[in-house]
């Protein structure tokens, strides 16, 4: 922490003029809410998002891929069953239905024995997943304490090309889609520090993606630049993600899915299934601002300026083309 | 999308919300600081007269509102009689009434007169002009004559009442004058000869008031219209205008005394001045019930003191807005800081932080405890708000053993608040560690503490009791802060390193 009188100094100088901040088109909270959550989404789609088991139902119907469902437990009575529903799994994630920002999920890796296994390595009992269920239900982690329900899913197995960039948990991918439009994409890796969530604010690297491409275009951690993964000490510039395209048309379509105009699509690469919606979210960070090294305004601004109706497909190929930028991290070293 | 209904639906808040404000200011005399000291005049009027053992009907004029006096209060003591306040041609009178006295009769009249002198005197009506003045010879062309030369010598009312006062005295005199002051008063004498000129004119009674004087009289003047201005002269020096220590007492134009039943009857005044708080003043003014003067002045003493902690709450709001908006302080639950404001306000600063602090630590290692317990979302809040019972009860009861009275102050916290305050910060603990609950914490107090300090100053609570119109004030400024797409104060941190490369 910042103890020495230098730093104290820094830390009390350290603000930038508005006016640099608007040349560079970053949006605040106060713009963000105002002018795009406010305007392009309706307050009556949004149980369809803050509500997961929906969002899942939904997607289903519409063809989009979402983590295979194992159940869900709706009843405090329900809750004993939890262990009957895993029975035959070895890796699950269980999570409250209207969670907000990563809050009451639970990752189990594996069994041993009767124990279950956390990603970090800790070991719960029986009791324990029964008791985190019951909070969920109690509405724990829900928005505002409302009763909720517990989502049971498959554990995702992620992408093989990815572990060396992340640590413990699953790194996801969020895009901001605007009007249909994906506009800008960033990479959550999560750290040590980060207790193995992706949730930048608790430490996870973030890593802006070119929308092109889908390769890794700046990385920060805690709001500072960072060229490699703190923990496994892998470069980042050569992290680029597979099967970009569909991850890009999946997140577009949840537009016609949600009707949501300023959507936030968290996705994951499977191994065996390929990019997946994992969650979607009414009320997006500012954060993928950061990550990008960008403000959002100039892409927006595009995009408001164009006509409604395109396909998916027109509309992806229209962000490729406009919003291609090139690396800034450190060209890699030859792979070891 | 046009915004103009929103800034017209602030602008017609934020106007009627001044306006409110500066007719309270003018129309009621309401001052902007609370410490102002106004002068009061308190004025006894005491009526004497011998009854003959019958029947007493006593009618005496009484002030009312009036250019730079405003009326506070006012008190009669007569024991025995009857007593009824009339309005009558556009003057208040009071009635005492009795079946029998006899012997000498005493009435009581106080009132207080508020020096206020932006106070507007009320429309007057203008006096009907009689329709024949009769004189009797031969003071009918004496009259004539007098009117003549002063009309001569004038130009308009005013000039030509005082040209008639300034040949009714001193050297200027005429034989005509002095004929006709033998027959008549000076004063009603004026009225008379300027209603015979076709200038409405009447004679009122007018007390000057200096400090500590006493068995004063009312002395007559004579007050003379020129369309709907009027002006005031003294019938002796022809002196125009009102001076400033002049309480006008009667301005009717009746009598100031009509007594039946009894005899020797006369008035004599008192007066003393202090001076007290504007406030307080404000208060016992006698409140018209109009709808412009809708004021919280009006309810009972407990409901007021009940308003003046409601009508704060606002200002706590828009410390809030502000903090949030303008900012971007993170507190944990909305306006739970303004809650725990209100209880400082009570408890005091230092205690209430205190008592806090001590509160939520306690309650959170209680609460780490439950977690351990794996109990149902309600009922483990339930057992936090009994815990917080206890830990407020115990700390009041060890504070009163130590003879620290203030500590008994404590139980003033929400203790509904609290419990959830504790859940959250609990559930923040856990998931985002000690830090977030520091960052959230400290927001929370730091604006529960500035929104203390709004509501605490003396000065807003004045403003706020007393005006009601700034509420609407209040309103617009806040529905303007939901309007405000720029960056928050934090996010100019925040943002730093991307504006840097």
């Amino acid at each position: 922490m910042a103890t020495s009188p230098t730093s104290v100094l820094d830390w009390a100088l350290a603000w930038v003029r508005p006016g640099k901040l608007s040349a560079k088109g970053i949006i605040g909270m106060n713009r963000r809410n105002i002018r795009y959550i406010g305007r392009y989404n309706s307050r009556r789609l949004y149980p369809l998002v803050d509500d997961k088991l929906k969002t899942k139902l939904l997607a289903e119907r519409h063809g989009i891929t979402t983590p295979a469902l194992i159940g869900t437990v709706t009843t405090q009575f329900g809750v004993k069953q939890v262990a009957a529903l895993v029975e035959e799994r070895q890796g699950f994630v269980i999570k409250p239905a209207k969670g907000s920002g990563g809050k009451g999920i639970l990752v189990i890796e594996r069994r041993d024995g009767d124990a279950y296994v956390k990603p970090s390595g800790a070991h719960l009992s029986r009791e324990d997943l029964e008791r985190h269920v019951s909070n969920i239900l109690s509405g724990l982690y829900s928005l505002g304490g409302s009763p909720d329900v517990a989502v049971i899913e498959d554990l995702i197995h992620f992408d093989p090309s990815l572990t060396e960039y992340t640590y413990e948990g699953v790194p996801d991918i969020r895009v901001i889609v605007f009007q249909g439009y994906p506009v800008m994409a960033m990479m959550r890796l999560s750290t040590a520090a980060s207790d193995g969530k992706a949730n930048l604010h608790q430490g996870a690297v973030g890593v802006g993606l070119d929308i092109a491409t889908g390769t890794a275009l700046r990385g920060v951690q805690f709001d500072r630049p960072q060229a490699s993964h703190p923990d496994t000490g892998h470069e980042l510039a050569s992290l680029r993600i597979p099967d970009w395209g569909t991850l890009l048309t999946l997140a577009a379509g949840c537009y016609e899915m949600t009707g949501l105009g300023y959507l936030g699509t968290d996705m994951v690469l499977d191994a065996r299934h390929g990019p997946m919606l994992l969650e979607l979210n009414a009320r997006p960070g500012l954060a993928i601002q950061m990550a990008n090294g960008e403000g959002l305004r100039a892409r927006l601004d595009l995009i408001e300026r164009q006509p409604a109706g395109l396909s998916v497909a027109d509309r992806v190929a229209f962000a490729q083309r406009h919003f291609a930028r090139s690396s800034e991290l450190p060209a890699s070293r030859v792979p070891a | 999308m046009s915004r103009l209904p929103f800034y017209l639906l602030v602008s017609v808040l934020m106007l009627a919300g001044i306006g409110l404000t500066l007719h309270r200011h003018l129309q009621f005399d309401v001052p902007w600081l609370p410490g102002e000291q106004r002068q009061v005049w308190e004025i006894e009027a005491q009526v004497n007269l011998t009854a003959r053992g019958e029947p007493v009907i006593v009618d005496m004029a009484l002030p009312s509102h009036q250019q730079g006096y405003r009326l506070l209060t006012e008190h009669t003591a007569s024991s025995g009689y009857g007593l009824a306040f009339r309005e009558e041609n556009g003057g208040r009178r009071a009635q005492w009434t009795i079946r029998e006295a006899s012997g000498s009769q005493q009435l009581y009249y106080t009132v207080q007169m508020l020096v206020a002198p932006d106070a507007e005197a009320p429309a007057q009506a203008l006096p009907a002009l009689p329709r024949q003045i009769l004189w009797e010879r031969p003071y009918d062309t004496a009259a004539r004559q007098v009117i003549e030369r002063a009309w001569a010598r004038s130009a308009s009312p005013f000039t030509f009442a005082r040209e008639l006062i300034r040949d009714m005295s001193g050297d200027r005199q005429s034989e005509n004058t002095r004929l006709l002051l033998t027959q008549y008063d000076r004063a009603p004498l004026l009225v008379r000869l300027l209603n015979q000129a076709d200038i409405a004119a009447r004679e009122v009674s007018g007390l000057r008031l200096e400090d500590g004087r006493r068995r004063q009289s009312l002395a007559p003047w004579i007050q003379v219209f020129d369309g709907n201005d009027w002006a005031l002269f003294h019938p002796e020096t022809g002196e125009q205008g009102r001076p400033d220590d002049l309480l006008l007492w009667e301005s009717a134009g009746e009598a100031v005394l009509e007594v039946q039943g009894g005899s020797n009857s006369r008035v004599s005044f008192s007066m003393l001045t202090h001076n007290q708080p504007a406030a307080s003043a404000v208060r016992s003014q006698l409140a018209d019930d109009t709808l412009l003067n809708f004021s919280i002045h009006s309810l009972p003493l407990e409901e007021q003191a009940l308003f003046q902690t409601i009508l704060l709450i606002p200002i706590g709001a828009l410390v809030v807005v502000l903090l949030r908006i303008l900012v971007g302080i993170k507190t944990s639950g909305t306006f739970m800081p303004v809650l725990i404001a209100l209880a400082f306000i009570q408890t005091s600063l230092s205690t209430g932080l205190i008592g806090f602090l001590l509160v939520v630590s306690v309650g959170l290692v209680i609460r780490s405890y439950l977690s351990h317990l794996n109990l149902l979302l309600v009922a483990r809040v339930s057992a936090v708000i009994i815990t917080v019972i206890a830990i407020i009860s115990i700390f009041s009861v060890l504070s009163y053993r130590f003879g620290l009275n203030a500590g008994l102050t404590i139980t003033f916290f929400p203790m509904i608040i609290l419990a959830w305050t504790i859940e959250r910060m609990s559930i923040l603990w856990e998931e985002e560690g000690p830090k977030q609950v520091l960052i959230q914490g400290g927001g929370s107090l730091l604006t529960a503490v500035l929104a203390y300090l709004a509501m605490n100053n003396p000065w807003i609570r004045h403003i706020t009791f007393n005006f009601l119109g700034l509420q609407l004030v209040l309103m617009a400024l806040i529905l303007l802060a939901g309007n405000y797409t720029g960056y928050r104060l934090l996010e100019l941190r925040r943002f730093k390193p991307v504006a840097e490369d």
